[in-house]
């Protein structure tokens, strides 16, 4: 891609930039009630400490330049302070995001791992009976609510069988210093095995119930696409060439195969943000997910509206790079 | 690309009646059994909403202390008046199901209708109109298509408050985008037609052409695309539901039913997991159900 075609797609992304942050600022106009009536609580204050602190908020400008400023603090990292932790929101999201990358990446590997093998093995053996279990799994894959499913595991492996943690993220006797808030790496950095394995026995279940959605589409995909290149001439030239099985399927077919999957892959990286939220609530899992619910029931308003911000702007910046990927990856598209 | 067009201007009525695609794509959606079972099951859910009041043993909201986490009929304790058990204060679980049935299919239904009358009209006017038209709704369509759909719908909710109509707006929002970009494509396509064109040279207004010329050709996608999006919505709802944020208590959803459960999984797992079959099996029938719509109906999976 050239570099004129990347700055013009760079260009593309402001106004979804600029959408993104003004729906979030109107979610904060929405808000019932005065949010200096919220802070100020039960506390007596006089009227003219109500009025500082609302020309402190900047609550007393005209709308655009309240946008405005909200946007340039933004920018700035600046999103105020969390009312209920009395400490800046932005030191609390980086805290919380830790836990929710690790959970995400895992959930990512987990489906990558799953997808890739089930769909080409539904692929080269079609309509075998591998494939017809690998459809109805992917069609309850996508039809299983993420909540039910991650309580349905719950039940089964933590509560009746009792081999894997109801919740949480470390058990208390296992909880160790953080070096880069990734409790699976610092475990191992630590030399600290066993408590490596109780790391990965908390986020397995949640990695699962947050990659299943994932999981069946990319098997999907990779089913369908794997069908496509086996059709293909060359695919049939490498055959008639003698070539044996294996390595026509491994050397040749599944290159070009998972193009998609990866493509889709990262479309999907995206979704994976959504269901964080519901996600890390199931499994009292700590991260930016749960703290955003517990902040709406705390009315932690800019909290929830920087860690909604937060999101929507990785979401967007996924897609793109998810965009570059694709056009990367497949030759044939034209920007 | 879409459906060859009706030859309902210039050509009278044929004598006698010929088959029409309607009915030969009805023929073959009837001959997918799993995709007729499935149509089947989406209908009894709607009669068990519709008629809640008739077909629930109990009141939802009806609760009794003596019946605290009783399990299902067929365990120690359980009775078959109470076929499913009942929740932590003793509310019959398959009456709340019943009950809940409603808003799932209310919103769901709502959320598709508003969406999909936003996108007939937007596609219809960016695809047939073109010019700045199409230029103005094409830009919002992509910046929407950007946004987080589940965070942004959290993000509502949390900040609107809950409530059934701030839902459907929380959904609505960006739905209709995913209509509109099918009509579009298939009206670009439809308006080059010549019985379009013919229209145009009878004298017809742009309304005319767009609402019943070329909307009628394309509705099939669209029916299709709706049913696939109403399964989604349904689960979007009983997630919002399902975190505090959707209809509140004491009415009966599924999504909130599941989260009462949660508390009480290692005593009552029955409190749980019904309300989540639920989805489960509404979901995966409006799914097989308009996989089946999208073979009949969609050109381009017909062999």
């Amino acid at each position: 891609m050239s570099l004129g075609k990347l700055l013009e797609r760079i260009l593309q992304l402001l106004p979804v930039l600029l959408g993104v942050s003004l729906i979030v600022f109107a979610m904060m106009a929405l808000t019932p009630g005065d949010p200096v009536q919220i802070m100020i609580g039960d506390q007596s204050v006089t009227p003219e400490q109500e009025a500082a602190l609302r020309r402190d908020l900047g609550l007393d400008r005209p709308i655009h330049e309240r946008f405005f400023l909200f946007v340039t603090d933004a920018v700035r990292g600046d999103f105020g302070e969390s009312f209920y932790h009395r400490r800046p929101v932005a030191d609390v999201i980086a805290e919380r995001l830790p836990a929710t990358i690790e959970l995400s990446l895992v959930a990512l590997i987990v489906a990558l791992a799953t997808a890739i093998p089930l769909g080409v093995l539904a692929a080269i053996r079609k309509n075998s009976v591998l494939d017809r279990l690998a459809t109805v799994g992917s069609l309850l894959g996508v039809s299983l609510p993420g909540f039910w499913f991650g309580i349905l595991l719950m039940m089964l492996f933590a509560v009746h069988l009792q081999i894997l943690p109801v919740s949480g993220r470390i058990g208390y006797s296992s909880e160790i210093v953080p070096i880069t808030g990734f409790l699976l790496v610092d475990t191992l950095l630590r030399g600290n095995l066993s408590a490596f394995w109780d790391a990965l026995s908390h986020i397995i279940l949640p990695a699962i119930t947050l990659g299943l959605p994932m999981t069946a589409i990319l098997m999907r995909v990779t089913r369908t696409s794997m069908l496509e290149v086996l059709r293909q001439d060359y695919v049939t030239f490498a055959e008639a060439k003698g070539l044996s099985r294996r390595r026509v399927l491994f050397r040749h077919a599944l290159k070009n195969a998972l193009i998609p999957t990866v493509s889709v892959a990262a479309i999907e990286t995206g979704s994976l943000l959504g269901g964080n939220m519901i996600v890390e609530t199931v499994f009292g899992w700590p991260g930016l997910g749960r703290l955003v619910v517990e902040s709406i029931f705390l009315r932690n308003y800019p909290l929830v509206q920087a860690a909604v911000l937060f999101y929507a702007v990785t979401y967007v910046l996924l897609n793109f790079a998810a965009d570059l990927l694709y056009t990367a990856l497949n030759p044939r598209v034209k920007l | 690309m879409s459906a060859p067009p009706a030859p309902a201007l210039l050509v009278p009525e044929a004598p006698q009646k010929a088959e029409s695609i309607f009915h030969r794509n009805l023929a073959t959606f009837a001959a997918n059994r799993l995709a007729m079972a499935s149509a089947v099951v989406v209908v009894l859910f709607v009669l068990m909403a519709v008629l809640a009041p008739f077909v629930a043993p109990h009141d939802p909201n009806e609760t009794d202390l003596f019946r605290r986490m009783q399990p299902p009929a067929w365990l120690p304790g359980g009775e078959w008046s109470y076929a499913l058990g009942c929740d932590a204060l003793g509310r019959d679980i398959l009456s709340r199901i019943i009950y809940g049935a409603r808003i799932s299919i209310f919103i769901g239904t709502a959320v598709i209708l508003v969406a999909t009358s936003i996108g007939i009209l937007a596609g219809l006017a960016s695809g047939y109109l073109r010019g700045w038209v199409d230029v103005v709704i094409s830009r919002i369509v992509d910046i929407l298509l950007g946004f987080p759909y589940l965070i942004f719908a959290i993000g509502l909710m949390a900040m609107m408050g809950p409530g059934l109509w701030n839902i459907i707006l929380a959904l609505a929002y960006k739905e209709w985008v995913i209509p509109c970009r099918v009509v579009r494509g298939e009206t670009l396509v439809t308006r080059e037609l010549e019985y379009v064109e013919a229209a145009r040279a009878l004298g017809a207004s742009h309304w005319h052409i767009m609402l019943r010329e070329i909307l009628p050709n394309i509705l099939s996608p669209v029916i299709v695309v709706s049913t696939i999006r109403m399964a989604h919505v349904i689960i979007l709802e009983a997630s919002l539901s399902f975190l505090g944020l959707g209809v509140q208590p004491p009415t009966a959803s599924w999504g909130s039913m599941v989260a009462d459960g949660r508390a009480f999984i290692l005593e009552a797992w029955w409190v749980s997991t019904f309300p989540g079959l639920a989805i489960l099996l509404l979901v995966l029938a409006i799914n097989v159900a308009s996989q089946g719509l999208r073979d009949a109906f969609d050109p381009r999976f017909q062999e």
